[in-house]
């Protein structure tokens, strides 16, 4: 039997478990799925953003070799409920039916419109050519203050209004009555470009019947097997118990693949029918067009405040583009940032707005951040051009507004509770870190010299809530489930450990980290854990994975199921040693009569006469196993001061970020070298969006930025080095006092990148530039502003 | 990402490649490294009912010197061409330029011969050909015959070869540092392995401070790649301090694309802003 080092598990920088199948590919993704008999599918999507279906035929597609069926939207629609929304935010939100395969109109380019099942992917992919389908076009609704109009053309005609809801939310003061007594009120407009996840591996499902006996197995590449296990079941009508979801080894998702896709339900809707398995792979450009996009917000937002700087009050009113129909948390997206605007500050009066639009464009909906980097972004953005209107330094006037670290907890004016940080702290050390003097000395010297190539420097000090989600509070935002996560803990009799989570990785590393967390509280050693999860049947209960949830409240979960297990190893224990429960000590696996330490047994041996069971304490279970179930009481608040250095080639307006530096917390740390990792992928993805990353779409609604050629993901070469550190105050809501990483660099890099962008202009004219900060948008910002300084909005003064 | 279906052929010599051409005409496609034909063929934006490899023709891949002249097979890997010692020697800019062409993986695959046959304006090596008076050299079923480079490019992913013809080698006059060239290819891209959004291929032979000779290759300025030749002139017996002002003439008689990318106004800022750094670079004026 291995025995333990001593050394503690959690804080260390152990190597993932999971990597060596990962990284050598020798695992299964969902597409690797191969069983006899599958039939493969493939989906013919509409080309055009709007039009009314007049006819479809497949009956052409029908007389190909090797096609096996081809349905129309109509074929499919009986026996099929709408694709679910589980997320209505408002009592009278307006829920458009969303059929997997369109019927009579298809409502953005990539609606499904009819489908055809072959023997293999490639007589599947022909066939489509051979469906003939007429549209009559419609108009597109692409522009979401138009869409608003009382004349508007219609994305659901029957709903007689483009508006899918109005949120509101306003607490402390009246913000009328702020803004009067305010000496500087400032109002911006901030545009957040839509974005595509591009998840590395693309979205795949197979779907195997077992039609004697009417179940079903659906593999997966999701990010929430047992949501999507609930899902299908009520869509599809196959019973609950009937179904087993599984997601294999799945290959990132960073949102997109939170959902319940029209393509698994019509994989499961069609194994039902023909009786044989069916499998369906997107491609790169097909999920451009059909998996779900992220952002989409046009964001006004104003700030009342003193002379000095202090903040009075805070206005937002949201423009919030949902696409052609409402997927799985679509309206809940910018309502989860509701809640951030206003981020670490204290102030008086919040009111807050968000209008859900529906436009002839693909779905929105989660991705890396959802809703708190558009409110993240807008807020910091608008504390940069406060600071300079009073005339103060950007972290001078954050200071003067923060919430001190001796104020914790801390109610924040939109009503959550900060329980624990310290933003003095994180500040410092960045300043620190960067070189933030200096770096001001050599911007101004660059400034008066006129050099060509500008020096900027951007600060964006963040927070955001993790841990998804005190049930309690999801019931008050109206969402359709709870936000609690399971975990249990099998002992087996050679004394290794299967730990069961409901999460579901995608990348993020929980075999390793769960096995620390576990490994710690048992006092076995880590090589002896496995962790079970991703399969509806080995893994039943679980709420997934999503909203830097997973360690927070799935792996506190393991901590609990763990400390059960050691409850009640203890009885057993003490049972053996003939001592009495409070006499025991237990340290490093092994249960000792406090005094006689060679009085002992590890909790293997425990494990082995529990399994025997032939001495058990009168009237116990023959078990030490234990499940729990955490319903989390508060969210936890990760924080920290991003700070970048860039410099403008204002001959070409290519930005190139020098220097950034990121000091976060995220309370106590698990697996540092996985923290570290998460924050790297974070920052590549925000500095994504101010730089590179946009869904374009001509006045026809066709999405041009639809290929890897167009749609510009950087890689390494593009991102610079990156300086990350820590602060650590640890989250007070969970055993762990851990609060979450797997958005916090999202969340925070697009602000500090903008706003080093903007001040590196500003001397020259420019106030504002829109994201993807593009060398073409930054030439162009640049040029007018020479021909014309007067274009920009200044503060209203009093 | 499912191509149509396609016949496919394998020749093993340039005759039989020609009589295949000649036989199927502009049902026909040529298959080299597959680095552009492939992607198109996915992307079904490319339907021909025959494919031809010509990746194992014997005699297609290699440099070899001919008096004056180099002479790269069609079908040298840019891979090869950026490590070939004759090309680094007497062919720099083509070296440089190649090394700046996608990622390894395409390097490796993709071939000189089939990135000037595929014309794309946007792709980095035909601009080097133009600035390096490229002929290209061609084989149909009455024999061969050589294009100039200026004479090849005709429009958007066209070129002077006929539907029969297959392009077998590229001979490119030397252009050495012992005769007082220098070179540079100034790529702009917005991200590392991202087509160039302009690029600008400068060759300079320099006399006593001066510029005795400017060529200049615009990538991404229009349907075809160019030649500066307004440029050029300005930029004829010019010093260090004549160049930036020889360079605003850059974009003159181009016609590059307005895109999500970037505008053509843009694109002709660019176009002057790279020249003139392309410009000093290669006359190690910098």
């Amino acid at each position: 039997m291995s025995e333990r080092t001593g050394e503690r598990e959690v804080g260390r920088s152990r190597p993932r478990k999971e990597d060596a199948r990962l990284v050598t590919g020798q695992t299964n993704w969902t597409d690797n799925i191969g069983v006899t008999g599958l039939l493969h599918l493939s989906i013919l999507r509409s080309p055009m953003a709007h039009a009314r279906i007049e006819r479809v035929d497949v009956s052409p597609a029908l007389q190909r070799p090797g096609v096996v069926a081809a349905f129309t939207g109509r074929d499919l629609a009986e026996g099929l409920a709408s694709l679910p929304c589980a997320w209505p935010v408002t009592e009278d939100i307006v829920l458009p039916d969303h059929p997997a395969v369109a019927v009579d109109e298809v409502r953005y380019a990539g609606d499904p419109v009819a489908v055809v099942v072959a023997r293999d992917r490639y007589t599947a992919a022909d066939a489509l050519e051979a469906i003939e389908v007429d549209y009559e076009p419609l108009p597109p609704v692409l522009d979401l203050e138009a869409a608003l109009a009382d004349d508007a053309s219609l994305v659901h005609a029957d709903k007689g209004t483009n508006r899918c809801y109005v949120w509101p939310l306003a607490t402390g003061e009246s913000y009328e009555t702020v803004r009067e007594r305010a000496d500087v009120v400032l109002h911006r407009r901030y545009h957040q470009q839509r974005l595509i996840p591009n998840a590395m591996e693309p979205r795949s499902v197979v779907v195997t019947p077992l039609a004697a006996s009417g179940e079903y197995t659906v593999y997966s590449a999701t990010q929430i097997p047992h949501v999507l296990r609930v899902m299908l079941s009520m869509v599809t009508g196959v019973p609950e118990h009937k179904l087993r979801v599984v997601a294999p080894d799945v290959g990132g998702g960073f949102g997109s693949k939170l959902q319940v896709y029209g393509e698994e339900v019509i994989a499961l809707d069609l194994a039902r029918r023909l009786g044989r398995p069916v499998k369906w792979t997107e491609s790169r450009s097909e999920g451009f067009l059909a998996t779900h996009h992220g952002r989409g917000q046009i964001q006004d937002i104003e700030v009342a405040a003193t002379a000095e700087g202090r903040l009075l009050g805070l206005k937002v009113d949201l423009l919030a583009d949902m696409g052609a129909y409402l997927m799985l948390v679509t309206p809940g997206i910018p309502i989860l940032g509701a809640f951030m605007y206003p981020a670490i500050y204290k102030m008086d009066a919040y009111e807050f707005t968000c209008t859900g639009v529906f436009t002839t464009r693909t779905p929105t909906d989660a991705y890396r951040g959802a809703g708190r980097p558009e409110a993240t972004y807008a807020i910091e953005r608008i504390m940069d051009e406060l600071a300079v209107e009073v005339g103060l330094d950007p972290v001078e006037l954050r200071r003067r507004n923060w919430i001190g670290h001796e104020e914790f907890p801390y109610t924040s004016i939109a009503g959550l509770t900060y329980d624990s940080g310290n933003y003095e702290a994180a500040t410092d050390k960045a300043l620190a870190l960067f070189g933030y003097d200096e770096l001001r000395a050599e911007q101004a010297k660059r400034n008066e010299s006129g050099d060509s190539v500008r020096l900027g420097i951007g600060v964006s000090t963040y927070t955001e809530m993790c841990g998804l989600a005190p049930s309690r509070v999801l019931r008050d935002l109206r969402y359709g489930a709870g936000g609690w996560e399971a975990a249990s803990i099998r002992m087996l009799p050679t004394g290794k450990v299967e730990v069961v989570t409901g999460t579901s990785p995608h990348g993020q590393g929980h075999e390793t980290c769960w096995s620390q967390i576990a490994a710690d509280v048992l006092g076995v050693p880590f090589e002896d854990v496995e962790v079970v999860h991703g399969d509806t049947r080995s893994a039943p209960q679980g709420m997934d994975t999503y909203g830097s949830r997973s360690l927070v409240v799935g792996g506190a979960a393991v901590h609990h199921a763990a400390e059960k297990v050691v409850e009640k190893a203890r009885k057993v224990a003490a049972h053996l040693l003939e001592a009495d429960e409070r006499d025991l000590d237990f340290a490093d696996g092994v249960f000792s009569v406090k005094g006689s330490p060679e009085e002992r047994r590890t909790i293997q041996e425990v494990a082995f006469e529990t399994f025997s069971s032939h001495d058990l304490p009168d009237g116990m279970e023959p078990t030490i196993n234990a499940e729990h179930l955490l319903d989390p009481e508060n969210f936890s608040y990760p924080h920290g001061t991003h700070l970048c250095a860039v410099e403008i080639d204002t001959e070409t307006g290519r930005t190139s970020i020098r220097s950034y530096v990121c000091v976060d917390d995220v309370g106590k740390v698990v697996n540092p070298v996985i923290v570290e990792g998460q924050v790297h992928g974070g920052l590549a993805q925000g500095i994504a969006q101010a730089l590179y990353e946009e869904a374009v779409y001509d006045d026809e609604g066709n999405l041009v930025s639809g290929t890897m050629a167009d749609y510009l993901v950087p890689g390494a070469p593009d991102l610079p080095e990156f300086t990350t550190d820590r602060t650590e105050t640890p989250a007070t809501s969970n055993p762990l006092g851990v609060k979450g990483v797997g958005e916090a660099g999202t969340i925070a890099s697009t602000p500090a990148v903008v706003n080093a962008i903007v001040d590196a202009l500003r001397p020259l004219g420019v106030h504002d530039v829109r994201m993807p900060c593009s060398p073409g948008r930054i030439w162009e910002a640049l040029r007018s502003a020479q021909s014309d300084r007067s274009g920009w909005e200044g503060a209203e003064r009093s | 990402m499912i191509p149509p279906a396609f016949e496919y052929t394998r020749p093993t010599s340039v005759e039989d490649a020609v009589r295949t051409l000649a036989e199927r005409g502009e049902d026909a496609k040529v298959l080299a490294g597959g680095q552009s034909l492939l992607p198109l063929l996915r992307m079904r934006l490319a339907f021909p009912e025959l494919v031809v490899d010509v990746g194992r023709i014997p005699g297609l891949r290699g440099v070899r010197e001919e008096g004056d002249a180099l002479v790269i097979g069609a079908l040298t890997s840019h891979h090869d061409v950026i490590a070939d010692p004759l090309v680094r020697r007497h062919a720099g800019l083509l070296a440089a330029a190649a090394a700046t062409v996608a990622d390894p993986a395409i390097r490796h695959r993709g071939t000189l011969g089939g990135s000037l046959a595929h014309a794309d304006p946007g792709g980095d090596l035909p601009a080097v050909a133009l600035a390096l008076d490229a002929e290209l050299v061609a084989a149909g079923p009455g024999g061969r015959r050589s294009v100039p480079a200026r004479e090849f490019f005709v429009d958007f992913l066209q070129t002077a070869l006929r539907p029969d013809e297959l392009l077998v080698e590229v001979r490119i006059p030397k252009t050495g540092d012992h005769d007082g060239w220098g070179f540079h290819y100034e790529k702009y891209s917005r991200v590392a392995q991202a087509w160039a959004m302009v690029g600008v291929a400068a060759l300079v032979r320099r006399e006593d401070g001066h510029i005795a000779e400017a060529r200049i290759g615009l990538t991404n300025m229009g349907s075809t790649p160019l030649r500066a030749f307004a440029a050029e002139e300005a930029l004829a017996g010019v010093g260090p301090d004549g160049v930036a002002r020889a360079a605003q003439s850059a974009a003159e008689g181009t016609r590059p694309a307005s895109d999500p990318a970037a505008s053509a106004e843009y694109r002709a800022q660019l176009a002057r802003v790279l020249t003139r750094r392309s410009v000093l670079a290669a006359a190690g004026m910098g």
